[in-house]
């Protein structure tokens, strides 16, 4: 029986039509726009200036706080500004401006391709690389890995699992990496284990992607027959079913353990990470390479080129259009990320980040939504809710500004995947007024439970 | 540069509507239209047409004029009504019963409440019951109607529950009564008894359960259990008595259940959203109305069973929510 999560689901088209494109690594632009919001948290302090000259890897953002990150040019070049810049939904957020010039490495890094297999004894020196080099979670939160990977003292994990359901539509740039790079991957995993002191890794693949369980499957057995290091690793054949690439989705489909409302993934002793984010470790670890460029997928079934392409963080979007052919004519519509959980394009000219994974290009006839009309009733949306909620109930207890019966209804737990809004044959726009009523509850909880000043 | 659109996921859609799902249901049900024409003829043709016309018209109407609105018969459930309320009116029916049934189904029991999706009970079924007790002469006849094929003969006279419950009323045990008037399962199954349009083939109505199925328009938990508990009741009583208490097959392919149990039970706005709770709405109408043809003095009571079940469903829904992920 192939594992899939215990609630709810739906079955979207799963259209991978990228899928065979090996990825290309794209020529560096001539300019390139940093951000220092890259990650969940505090957004990065710049630590450079107009006028100074960087090398590729060399860290020009500091970390505010305990949950932020370290950011690293992505290019070598000349600092042309620091200051504000639109991100993609058009809010200004500040970013560095470098003028490219041919790559030149930080001297600690290794850019050679040789697979370094062996594992750091040291937990300690695995967590401190993977921070100073920038890793965050690639799944779509961008959450600080260092900072997942050291949970409180009083919690401990006894899984890691590796999301590589990509369950989302179109989506294509974890399935090439892990057909790529899978030996990369499974040598990352390897040392989150050392780290988080577990003794099982499972890695989780939907079953529409069988070249990549294969290649994965083969670089874990290859792997551990070479050392002890990736004893307990596996891989896992997960049924197609969207969300699967949920956290808490994932967790109950390969362990059975639910994550209680408003917990996380360590109460019930799972770590969940992305198997681009596995990558970022790897390299980060084993090359002493910062995260300064991932795979992103540009496909549409308007887009003519299909591609899984490399890029450097700061490349503006428009760029990695422009190069593979520009917008298509009927394109209505620009997706960064899936077409269920990503958000539209506002801002065209907005630079890559670290978690980018996808320029997706939908058509009016596939992205309009059709006139709301009333609901029947059919109980699609609760039947569809991968939480178990009552996105019909949610849906009117928001438009009467209810709260404290949509708290009682669990709006604080919805995951916003959107297959309530998908499943609605009223075309009701129920994930709208859920997600704004789920913010209003989410702030009531956290004013009740914050300290008392 | 084309302008693109920017707005909150998810950005792709089922493409399930209200109107897909009701053409389905329409095309479920056109076996058992097609069934009642060829063996009912002209008559039923006459009353599938104008049920039809009448529910669709006045949803048009209450929508445009009474309401103002645009009109919502685009989304088929006004022609769905029309069908269903046709199938449960005898052949014979007059035009103006139909009209009359369709004012209380779409005027009354849909529209007033504030159309699709608003309504309690389900219109069809209300718009039979009330015609059943403001007419029932002309509710019970089924004479006269000459079908395309078949002899006219087959088809006339009672339906074969009001035939059992009058003959046992005079006193007479089943075998009498099956002996005077040799109705065989055959019959029940391919059409050729007495009865209402839609009641008449219980295989044009499996036929159309089987497509919604397939179609994933109905899960199967609510005829199922409406259809088990007509079974397992009344192979109770026909086991102590035989001779009084007809047998189950006999109740599963007469008097409606089928038709009440895959299209009446199983509408969206007047049944139970989660599976346990289309289970208790199911055996609660296979109850009632194993008890009223049993115990009560109509002959058959799966229209009543189905209205006095819609009317618990708010009920149903409060106690029968799905469970929670991770809240135990």
């Amino acid at each position: 029986m192939k594992k899939t999560f215990s609630i709810g689901g739906v079955h979207p088209d799963d259209k991978k039509i990228s899928a065979g494109c090996a990825i290309e690594v794209l020529p560096t632009p001539k300019t390139v726009y940093i951000s220092m919001a890259q990650h969940l948290g505090g957004p990065a302090k710049a630590v450079v200036a107009a006028g100074d000259r960087v090398k590729t890897g060399q860290v020009i953002g500091e970390p505010t706080g305990f949950i932020s990150a370290y950011v690293h040019s992505s290019v070598t070049g000349t600092v042309k500004s620091v200051g504000l810049r639109k991100d993609l939904a058009g809010i200004p957020v500040v970013h560095v401006e470098i003028d490219v010039e041919p790559d030149e490495w930080v001297e600690t890094a290794d850019t050679t391709d040789t697979l370094v297999t062996e594992i750091p004894q040291d937990p300690k020196f695995i967590v401190d690389r993977i921070k100073a080099n920038g890793v965050v979670g690639l799944g779509g939160a961008t959450f600080p890995t260092s900072v997942k990977l050291c949970p409180p003292p009083d919690k401990k994990a006894d899984i890691l699992i590796l999301n590589g359901a990509e369950c989302e539509p179109y989506l294509t740039s974890d399935y090439r990496i892990m057909i790529e790079k899978s030996r990369q991957i499974v040598v990352g995993a390897a040392l989150m284990k050392r780290v988080l002191g577990v003794h099982k890794v499972v890695i989780g693949i939907e079953e529409n992607k069988p070249e990549a369980i294969a290649k994965m499957s083969e670089a874990v057995s290859s792997l551990a027959a070479g050392s002890g290091d990736y004893a307990g690793i596996e891989v896992i054949t997960l049924k197609k079913k969207y969300p699967q690439g949920g956290e808490k989705q994932l967790i109950d489909a390969i362990t059975r353990r639910q994550v209680k409302s408003m917990g996380l993934p360590i109460d019930v002793g799972a770590v969940v990470q992305n198997v681009a984010t596995s990558l970022a470790v790897y390299d980060a670890v084993q090359k002493n390479r910062p995260l300064i460029d991932n795979t992103i997928t540009v496909t549409g079934d308007c887009f003519p080129r299909q591609s899984n392409v490399l890029v450097r963080v700061g490349t503006p979007l428009s760029y990695i259009i422009d190069s593979l052919g520009g917008i298509p004519e009927n394109a209505a519509k620009a997706i960064s990320g899936g077409p269920m959980m990503g958000k539209a394009i506002a801002n065209l000219d907005a630079a890559t980040l670290k978690g980018t994974s996808s320029i997706l290009f939908l058509t009016e006839e596939q992205t309009r939504r059709k006139p709301e009309s009333n609901c029947i009733r059919c109980g699609r949306c609760v039947e569809a809710c991968p939480m178990g909620l009552e996105p019909f109930l949610l849906n009117k207890l928001a438009r009467n500004g209810m709260t404290d019966e949509l708290e009682q209804n669990g709006v604080q737990d919805c995951i916003e995947c959107g297959c309530c809004l998908y499943s609605c044959p009223a075309n009701i726009p129920l994930l709208d007024s859920i997600r704004i009523a789920k913010g209003e509850v989410i702030r009531i909880i956290r004013s009740r439970t914050a300290p008392k000043k | 540069m084309n302008k693109l659109l920017v707005s909150p996921s998810p950005h792709i859609h089922s493409k399930t509507s209200t109107r897909s799902l009701m053409l389905d249901v329409v095309i479920a049900l056109l076996p058992s239209v097609i069934v009642s024409v060829l063996f009912y003829g002209w008559s039923a043709v006459v009353v599938l047409a104008s049920s039809v016309v009448f529910c669709v018209l006045l949803e048009y109407l209450i929508t445009r004029y009474l309401m103002k609105q645009a009109s919502t018969i685009g989304d088929l459930s006004a022609l769905v009504t029309g069908i269903i309320l046709a199938l449960n009116l005898p052949p014979t029916a007059p035009w103006w019963v139909a009209m009359i049934g369709a004012v209380v189904a779409i005027g009354v029991t849909k529209m007033t409440f504030g159309g699709l999706g608003q309504n309690v009970f389900n219109p069809a079924i209300t718009g039979r019951v009330f015609l059943l007790i403001s007419f029932p002469a002309i509710m019970t006849t089924w004479g006269g109607a000459k079908g395309f094929i078949g002899g006219a003969d087959a088809v006339s006279g009672a339906t074969p529950l009001g035939i059992v419950k009058e003959g046992l009323a005079q006193g007479m045990t089943l075998d009498q009564i099956y002996a005077m008037h040799d109705f065989s399962y055959g019959q029940m199954l391919f059409a050729n008894i007495g009865g209402s349009a839609g009641e008449i083939s219980a295989i044009a109505i499996i036929i159309g359960f089987i497509y919604l199925l397939a179609r994933k328009v109905i899960r199967p938990y609510i005829t199922l259990s409406v259809l088990v508990t007509v079974a397992v009741f009344s192979g109770i009583f026909w086991l102590i008595d035989p001779t009084q208490y007809t047998d189950p097959l006999f109740n599963l392919l007469t008097g409606g259940v089928l038709l009440g149990a895959v299209f009446m039970a199983t509408d969206y706005v007047t049944s139970p959203m989660s599976d346990k709770g289309g289970i208790i709405f199911g055996v609660g109408i296979g109850i009632i109305t194993m008890l009223i043809r049993y115990f009560g003095s109509y002959p058959e009571g799966m229209s009543f069973a189905i209205l006095i079940m819609n009317s618990t469903v708010p009920l149903i829904n409060k106690f029968c929510k799905q469970k929670k992920f991770g809240r135990a």
